[in-house]
């Protein structure tokens, strides 16, 4: 039975009400942008209404008004992700408005950030569209297609100069050219890892599947350096990697060095082995041992069985180790930056460092949406594969 | 029976190096350079691995009440609405690295032990609720059956039936992200937060192998006793559910 609090009148939408309220109550008890007169200095917020212009205002509670219409009655799928998009674009474009608004004329150093009301009512956009999506559960291809319209239309939006005026593309403005560098470090820190752990991890997971001894030698090791803390491991390759350059001709000349990318790369590495070689030594293990059987009846040598019939019932299984470890890796990247590794780290790190938010969310929001990505995409293969196997 | 003595003599180990790491220094007085000292003194090491374990416990406690609590919402009829949703929600939040998290909280709550907790106990929701989630919807519906038709009611199903059958899974999903969380917690000195990961910082900064080693030695050590000891309760909790011939799954 429905306790009384939750009992709600008919075709209402308990979920869609939810995150309609949760959206309505961040944007108007919180404040939707902070003005700082520098770049440090502390802020004054600012609640919607004095944020906006009358016609920012107007745009931000119409969209507003049709979320929480849609969202908290019983309405399809597709309307429910037309308003949570109708609402997430008409933020992102009042929140370029309100920094010009906002800005005093001809003030260069006045700074206009995002606030909570601004970022809670981007979450219950993201929720309500994710709720939608949930409903009409897109196949692995439209969902990719989704990731990449996301990814377009923000590029977009970002690329005309909408919020040029904000803070954060200010901290973007000044780093142009170490972002892309640094984008580049770390999608080449996680992206090389995960490729050196899944040649070396997934050969050694088809053997942890074969021979019962090693496995339970090479698991219970992988384990352990599993709970070594990533940012000592980082730390504690720089020993052994500094003295190989110092005294190895040939490490110098291959360009490892004690701290930057080798013990980076290294670190990484030693933690997606892990999930690699587990995830393949069970797919292998998963394998009916009656298309084993039959693959041996048509004749087949034990090498086509591998390639032909166990790795690819296997595949799944592998792909999933790799979404963890892929995953896993663009987040860790991150810390690398403490050790001189690069990556979107350092503007977290020195953002940190200097109490300035917006360079932390500049490091942070492109590592989220990366590891985002990756997910959706490994996900989508995987269920593809699935699909193809069945 | 080695496996006992290995444990203990671990546990001994780290326990003499929490109460006087002095002893040890002949070991990492190599890694050291120019004189630098080659242990780390500023604070006592019992008191860091107090602060540690201290923020671990109150994430993990946090995070096990909302997270159980959450899944038994959802496996509900008032709350079952939810449950596509949720199980969405906490498949992506999975994918949001806890650096981020560290950092993002730091603007609205400032430095120190709060951005520190409030990451710990997000990373720390998934997993058990996850596990909450799988253990409560894997309770044989005619076991509940039977309970119903012994006249029980909801709240006595849930809390005589559903969660006991159901607490191996949770316990293994807390098992998880309390020692995923010991590793995590170190980052909290990125931020100010008291911890071991002030030894690891502190020997980053100084370039001091012998630091950067004592502290990863002793979160790692603490993290494998931690994870030892949760799944003997683990496995105590498949024995006394009649679960345990899943005991090798979980």
């Amino acid at each position: 039975m429905a306790s009384p609090i939750f009992r709600t009148a008919p075709g209402m939408d308990r979920l869609g009400s939810a995150i309609a309220l949760l959206a309505l109550a961040g944007l108007s008890l919180t404040p939707l942008a902070t003005f700082r007169p520098t770049r440090i200095a502390s802020g004054v917020d600012h609640l919607l209404l004095s944020a906006l212009p009358m016609g920012g205002v107007a745009a931000l509670i119409l969209a507003l008004m049709l979320f929480c219409a849609v969202f908290t009655a019983r309405s399809r799928a597709g309307w429910r992700l037309a308003a949570a998009l109708v609402l997430l674009v008409v933020l992102v474009l009042v929140m370029g408005q309100s920094a010009s608004f906002l800005t005093p004329e001809g003030n260069r150093y006045a700074r206009i950030a995002p606030g909570a009301g601004f970022w809670i009512g981007c979450f219950a956009g993201l929720l309500g569209a994710g709720d939608a999506l949930v409903r009409l559960s897109p196949g692995p291809a439209l969902r990719v297609g989704a990731l990449i319209a996301a990814f377009a239309l923000f590029g977009a939006l970002l690329h005309f100069g909408v919020w040029d005026g904000l803070s954060l593309m200010k901290e973007y403005a000044n780093r142009a050219g170490s972002f892309w560098s640094e984008a580049g470090q770390h999608l080449a820190l996680a992206g090389a890892s995960v490729v050196a752990a899944a040649v070396i991890g997934i050969p050694l997971g088809i053997a942890c599947a074969r021979i019962e001894k090693l496995g339970s030698v090479t698991l219970p090791v992988l384990n352990i350096i599993q709970t070594v803390p990533s940012i000592a491991l980082f730390g504690l390759l720089m020993g052994p990697l500094g003295y190989l350059a110092a005294h190895v001709a040939l490490a110098k000349d291959l360009g490892i060095r004690g701290i930057g990318t080798a013990p980076a790369m290294v670190a990484l590495f030693l933690y997606s082995l892990l999930p690699i070689v587990a995830n393949a030594a069970v797919g292998m293990r998963q394998v009916p041992p009656e298309a084993v059987m039959a693959a041996r009846g048509m004749g087949m040598t034990s090498a086509q069985r591998l390639m032909q019939v166990e790795l690819p019932l296997a595949l799944p299984v592998i792909l999933a180790g790799l979404r963890i470890v892929t995953v896993q890796n663009i987040g860790m990247v991150t810390i690398a930056a403490l050790i001189g590794g690069g990556g979107f780290g350092v503007f977290v790190f020195q953002g940190l460092g200097q109490t300035a938010t917006d360079l932390v969310l500049l490091g942070a929001l492109p590592t989220v949406a990366l590891a985002f990505a990756a997910a959706i995409l490994f996900d989508a293969g995987i269920e593809l594969m699935k699909g193809r196997k069945s | 029976m080695t496996v006992t003595l290995l444990r203990l003599a671990v546990v001994l180990v780290l326990a003499a190096f929490l109460v006087d790491p002095h002893l040890f220094q002949p070991l990492f007085e190599p890694l050291t350079q120019n004189g630098a000292p080659a242990i780390y003194d500023r604070t006592p090491f019992w008191q860091l691995a107090m602060a540690h374990l201290g923020i671990v416990l109150l994430a993990a406690v946090l995070a096990t009440i909302v997270a159980v609590g959450m899944a038994i919402f959802v496996t509900r009829p008032a709350g079952r609405e939810f449950l596509p949703f949720s199980r969405s929600l906490a498949n992506i939040g999975q994918t949001v690295p806890p650096v981020a998290v560290l950092a993002l909280a730091v603007p609205s709550v400032g430095f120190g032990l709060k951005p520190t907790l409030i990451a710990l106990f997000l990373y720390g929701l998934l997993p058990i609720f996850e596990n909450a989630l799988a253990g409560l919807s894997e309770v044989p519906a005619p076991v509940v059956e039977a309970a119903r038709g012994m006249g029980m009611n909801a709240r006595q199903r849930l809390f005589g039936v559903e969660l006991p059958l159901a607490l191996p899974v949770i316990l293994e999903g807390v098992r998880i992200s309390t020692i995923v969380n010991v590793g995590t917690a170190t980052l909290g000195s990125t931020v100010a937060a008291k911890g071991l990961g002030e030894v690891i910082v502190a020997g980053l900064l100084s370039s001091n192998d012998a630091f950067i080693l004592q502290g990863g030695i002793v979160v790692a050590l603490m993290a494998i006793l931690i994870y030892d000891a949760l799944g003997a309760v683990v496995r105590n909790a498949a024995r006394r559910s009649g679960l345990a011939r899943t005991g090798d799954k979980i």
